[in-house]
């Protein structure tokens, strides 16, 4: 239930989406127009109706799908690895008074280096290939779903944590079916938070590679693109790693409504 | 009430509790106790706020261990908590948000039963019809009042058939006409399987009417003042119930330590009436 503080009776309003429509459909305009008329050069920036075109012909030619596959999947198995990883340090901090100190010393040290910055090292660990880039995903991704995750574990309820000893339940059990689930509002949004960094981490490495790569993301297609003094093709990319991001996030959303929005952990946004 | 065979099921011997606050040394919060609780039987502690008896259920259901004394239930010290002796808590929040009415008994069930998913809904269904909320088997447990949470947990308690319900005043955060209700249907429930109910409670009126026997305790830390007999005062309308309850009523407020403590129970007695 959301409590309201805005006035009962309120006249017929546009619906939510239409007005993100319509703001998205002004911008688009707005966008054509100063290209049209403007006098901009074409090379610097380049005109919705060309960058539809490149998304379109890209799109057919396999190029923008096999992109965003490369990326999608180096945040994949990035995320993946840094997931258990954190989740397993939060464990391990919860129940051990040395796996706390390791933690927040880890975290104090690591969370503020940008991802991006440790890219030069792992390229010389795994050279130009996807394990520097997915190393450093993991990187991102451990400290915040670490530190979001131990919180949750932190605030758990005295009661709930009875209950679960009252019920006998081994280690593995109470962190399993009690702590996971009873932190799952933490953890989501440590999730959230990683994702984040870490979709940003990825175009942003994939960039560094450049034309070195041979088998690009997004990031190596937006930088082909500048390469080959192709304008469209840049905005084209850059609206996939942006529709993309959304999508993601709306994901995430989904899955808050589905679990702890549902069990009234959360209150709907 | 007819309880033929007299077999003690908890038995508490020379019992002290400290009360642990990081690393200090510890208050020492129940002091050199005694007292025998029989198989079957409803067995309810009274004391002011405060004065322990919640730390005293939480040792009986092994959640922390005396400092001195032993605490004997089914003749074998407890040395950690288990499932023979379920716990019913105030708390509304006692059941996983995350899995619904039915599921968190099923769950309950298969754990500690080994019971297999068919046979555990089973049992869950016939557990939560005995306490009245068949009908919100498949709700989250925050899609329900306060009344129905706690009839819920007590479902869960009963489900694993235990050999005694510890319950820590569970309904003390209900309102008066739900309050009633449950302490009805407790009975009832008492009635109808036999359990040992170990209730802490600090209303007079819910301890003699639901009581075999009160044990009175004074304020920290506690020390029995007097474990009275009130196996015959349960219809609220008998001169007993109303003698014993006055009863109850001077010892808890005489023995208070000082007078603010005094002051406060009369004024909480005052309110249960």
């Amino acid at each position: 239930m959301r409590i309201s503080l805005a006035a009962e009776k309120k006249a017929w309003t546009l619906p939510e989406w239409l007005r993100y429509v319509l703001i998205g459909a002004s911008f688009i305009a707005a966008w054509q127009l100063y290209v049209s008329f403007g006098g901009v050069s074409q090379l610097l920036v380049a005109s919705p109706a060309s960058t539809l075109q490149a998304l379109f012909t890209d799109t057919t030619n396999g190029q923008l799908p096999g992109a965003i596959l490369v990326s999608l999947q180096n945040l994949a198995i990035g995320m993946l690895i840094g997931i258990s990883i954190g989740l397993l340090l939060a464990s391990f901090s919860t129940f051990s008074r040395f796996g706390r100190y390791l933690l927040t010393a880890l975290t104090a040290v690591f969370s503020p280096l940008p991802g991006i910055a440790i890219l030069p090292l792992t390229i010389l660990w795994f050279g130009l290939s996807s394990s520097a880039i997915i190393f450093v995903v993991v990187f991102g991704a451990i400290w915040p779903i670490s530190a979001s995750t131990d919180t949750g574990f932190r605030t758990i309820g005295t009661t709930t944590r009875m209950v679960a000893l009252n019920l006998g339940l081994s280690r593995w059990q109470t962190v399993r079916d009690v702590f996971l689930p009873a932190a799952l509002p933490h953890i989501l949004s440590g999730l959230r938070l990683a994702w984040a960094f870490g979709w940003r981490t990825v175009v942003g490495a994939e960039i560094v590679f450049g034309v070195a790569g041979s088998n690009g993301g997004l990031g190596w297609y937006i930088n082909n693109a500048r390469y080959f003094l192709n304008p469209p093709a840049i905005f084209a990319g850059l609206v996939v790693i942006s529709l993309l991001g959304v999508l993601l996030d709306t994901f995430f959303q989904f899955i808050e409504q589905k679990t702890v929005v549902k069990w009234g952990m959360k209150q709907a946004q | 009430m007819g309880r033929q065979d007299i077999e003690p099921i908890v038995e508490l011997s020379h019992v002290y509790l400290d009360y642990h606050n990081g690393r200090s040394q510890g208050t020492t919060i129940v002091e050199d106790v005694n007292f025998t609780i029989q198989r079957g039987e409803k067995f309810v502690i009274i004391g002011p706020s405060g004065c322990g008896k919640t730390t005293l259920i939480k040792a009986i259901g092994g959640f922390l261990q005396p400092r001195q004394g032993q605490i004997v239930v089914n003749g074998a010290p407890i040395k950690s908590p288990g499932p023979d002796r379920a716990f019913v808590f105030q708390d509304f929040e006692q059941l996983f948000a995350w899995r619904t009415v039915l599921d968190n008994i099923v769950y309950a069930l298969q754990v500690t039963k080994q019971l297999a998913r068919r046979a555990a809904i089973d049992k869950a269904q016939f557990y939560l019809k005995l306490v009245d909320v068949a009908e919100a088997a498949e709700k989250y447990p925050h899609m329900l009042s306060g009344g129905m949470k706690q009839r819920a947990a007590l479902a869960r308690a009963l489900a694993l058939e235990p050999d005694i319900l510890l319950m820590d005043e569970p309904f003390g955060a209900l309102d008066a006409i739900t309050r009633n209700q449950l302490q009805l249907e407790l009975n009832d429930i008492w009635q109808s399987t036999g359990v040992t109910i170990v209730l802490v409670t600090h209303s007079i009126q819910e301890a003699v009417f639901l009581g075999h026997h009160v044990m009175v305790m004074s304020s920290s830390p506690a020390q029995i003042l007097e474990i009275v007999d009130t196996s015959q005062a349960q219809d609220l309308a008998s001169p007993a119930f109303v003698d014993i309850s006055a009863h109850l009523q001077s010892l808890l407020i005489r023995r208070g330590r000082n007078q603010e403590t005094a002051q406060e129970s009369a004024a909480q007695l005052s309110a249960v009436e």
